[in-house]
């Protein structure tokens, strides 16, 4: 149970990332990755995966 | 036409948008930011003087481009986009590329890291002495981004003490950040609020994200409503001078600006910013998308127009790039990526920098004293109608004066000329008329359509077609005035048109809508392109 973001969509704008509980997310090559192992998304944490709620792309954030 | 009416009927306008070769009827524009010249003192900010406000006000706008008219024509601002991130979507803003409305469309500025943007700040301010503020506005939301931001102030307010810092944001994290604000001594906050009902807002704002949830509707817009004045009362309870940019978005928060004018400057708001919507629909922003317009010069106008009296207006933004460098209007940012300014040897000299300001200072003094001399020669009766009002448009590289060819201008500026005073109102930007030394004939129509409401183009030179093609259209071309004072030269050349006039020489009339070109000023950028 992950999520993954497509790097062709993710602008680099970095919002996702101090967003996520687990710390999952991190710069690579000026995009963003999540690191499946750390990925709960957010479940039990928060009504929705935060990632995706401040995600200015739709559709950028996908399951893995 | 009204004033009051000027702003309501505004689809009317539209019409003389789409027909500018058509002389309209043009409103009856009321009077403008301290154009009231009966009453005295002016009120605005952005045209005040030293005999304004009080000192310590004065103190900090004076050498900011975008808080003080007067100072933009001889200070530099630049931009660092140190921060990506935003916490809201907006329907005028397409996020793949930096906020079209407040920076360049289409072209995603360099990201900085905090270090390489006192980096960049520090190799600009030796470069450039005029430089004097520095701000961040994105390309997301300054405050989005608080850790980035906050490090490069930090920075700066140590390495650079003599630069004025800002920063621009949509107010949802303001009321937060509000004491970190004040720790690095930021004294100007520029806060974009397009709307003080939510169900206008609701129209503008798809979501925010906001307490770990993505909000929509009205209830977004409600929450952003009530965080932009609380933010903005707490500002202002600080003593942080604070900018109100709202963009104009016809059909949906045109006449709704009146209402956020007055709300804003209840609440201690030093300057309302009124621009036009930049919605191309290459730019692929959900307004652009959807057909959504801009307003047309006469629009825009209208509505400052029916503001003043509020908040003071500022007429001169250029709606530059989240990492602008340069005089407003001009951007130097290709001079300064982060390759070269690797390879510059940066030597901070605040003696330097003091004995330009020095410099600019006296020069500054000469402009306000010629267009002091100016309006006391423009007051004598002549017998023509003393309440007569028109646009002049000005070519200018700076310094204050006429001092910039025809078909070298990327941009006209607008003065609003009567007895009374020269005011500046804004300005157009057109695309260059002069290549390589050849005119474009193409180019011409595109810049007769952005100056077409004004009586006058003033210049420091013309050829000989353009000139003839101007006089066609309607729009005296002048040269007599070349490296003038601009306040002196549109009030001496307004003197001899009333004379002319006075003569029987030639008719008054008045003249129709401009059109506002769209995109961002993109400078250098766009002509290496």
């Amino acid at each position: 149970m992950a999520l993954k973001i497509i790097a062709s969509q993710c602008t680099g704008c970095s919002a996702c990332e101090p967003e996520c509980p687990n710390v999952a997310i991190s710069e690579k090559g000026g995009t963003f990755v999540i690191n499946p192992k750390k990925c709960t998304e957010c479940e039990g944490q928060f009504d929705s995966p935060q990632c995706v709620a401040v995600c200015p792309v739709e559709g950028c954030i996908k399951p893995a | 036409m009204s004033q009051a009416t000027a702003f309501v009927n505004i689809g009317d306008l539209r019409k003389g948008h789409q027909a500018l070769s058509e002389v309209i009827e043009t409103p009856e524009t009321g009077g403008g930011c301290g154009t009231s010249g009966g009453e005295g003192k002016a009120s605005c900010g952005t045209s005040g003087g030293p005999d304004d406000m009080p000192a310590e006000i004065w103190e900090k706008v004076k050498n900011h481009p975008c808080y003080s008219e007067e100072a933009h024509h001889h200070y530099a601002r630049m931009h660092v986009a140190v921060a990506p991130a935003c916490n809201i979507q907006c329907n005028y803003c397409n996020r793949k590329y930096d906020c079209s409305n407040e920076s360049r469309p289409g072209v995603v500025s360099q990201k900085l890291t905090p270090e390489q943007a006192v980096k960049k700040v520090l190799a600009v301010a030796s470069e450039i002495p005029q430089m004097t503020v520095l701000g961040i506005a994105g390309p997301g939301d300054s405050l989005a981004n608080p850790k980035k931001t906050f490090d490069t102030m930090r920075e700066l307010a140590e390495k650079a003490p003599d630069i004025k810092l800002c920063l621009s944001t949509n107010g949802l994290a303001l009321p937060d950040q509000v004491d970190e604000i004040c720790k690095y001594n930021i004294d100007h906050v520029t806060i974009t609020i397009n709307m003080v009902d939510p169900e206008v807002g609701a129209k503008i704002y798809p979501w925010i994200f906001w307490q770990h949830k993505r909000v929509t509707g009205v209830e977004a817009a409600r929450i952003l409503h009530e965080r932009q004045m609380l933010g903005l009362e707490m500002l202002t309870a600080r003593g942080v001078l604070t900018k109100i940019n709202s963009v104009l978005i016809p059909g949906v928060n045109d006449e709704h600006l009146i209402e956020v004018n007055r709300e804003v400057k209840k609440r201690g708001a030093f300057l309302h910013n009124i621009m036009p919507l930049i919605s191309e629909p290459e730019h692929g922003t959900w307004f652009g998308l959807n057909g959504q317009r801009g307003p047309t010069a006469q629009e825009l106008k209208a509505v400052q127009d029916a503001c003043a009296g509020g908040a003071n207006l500022m007429r001169h933004c250029r709606q530059c790039r989240a990492d602008a460098v340069g005089l407003l209007g001009e951007d130097r940012s290709e001079e300064f990526t982060l390759d070269k300014i690797e390879e510059m040897e940066i030597v901070y000299d605040l003696d330097k920098r003091k004995a330009y300001q020095d410099k600019v200072e006296v020069e500054r003094q000469a402009q306000v004293e010629a267009k002091r001399d100016a309006l006391a020669a423009a007051a004598a009766d002549d017998g023509v109608d003393p309440d007569m009002k028109v646009l002049v448009a000005v070519a200018t590289e700076g310094h204050g004066k006429v001092n910039q060819h025809f078909g070298h201008a990327t941009e006209f500026q607008i003065f609003e000329v009567s007895k009374g005073e020269a005011l500046f109102v804004g300005h157009r930007r057109v695309d260059l008329y002069c290549q390589g030394g050849y005119g474009e004939d193409e180019a011409l129509p595109s810049v007769v359509g952005a100056i077409n409401d004004c009586h006058a183009v003033l210049v420091a030179k013309i050829g000989a077609c353009p000139r003839d093609e101007l006089k066609a259209a309607g729009i005296e071309p002048v040269d007599e005035y070349a490296h003038e004072y601009i306040e002196k030269a549109a009030l001496s050349w307004f003197t001899g048109y009333r004379e002319r006039i006075a003569r029987g020489e030639l008719v008054h009339e008045v003249r129709g809508d401009a059109s506002i070109r769209q995109g961002a000023y993109t400078g250098a950028a766009e002509e290496a392109a």
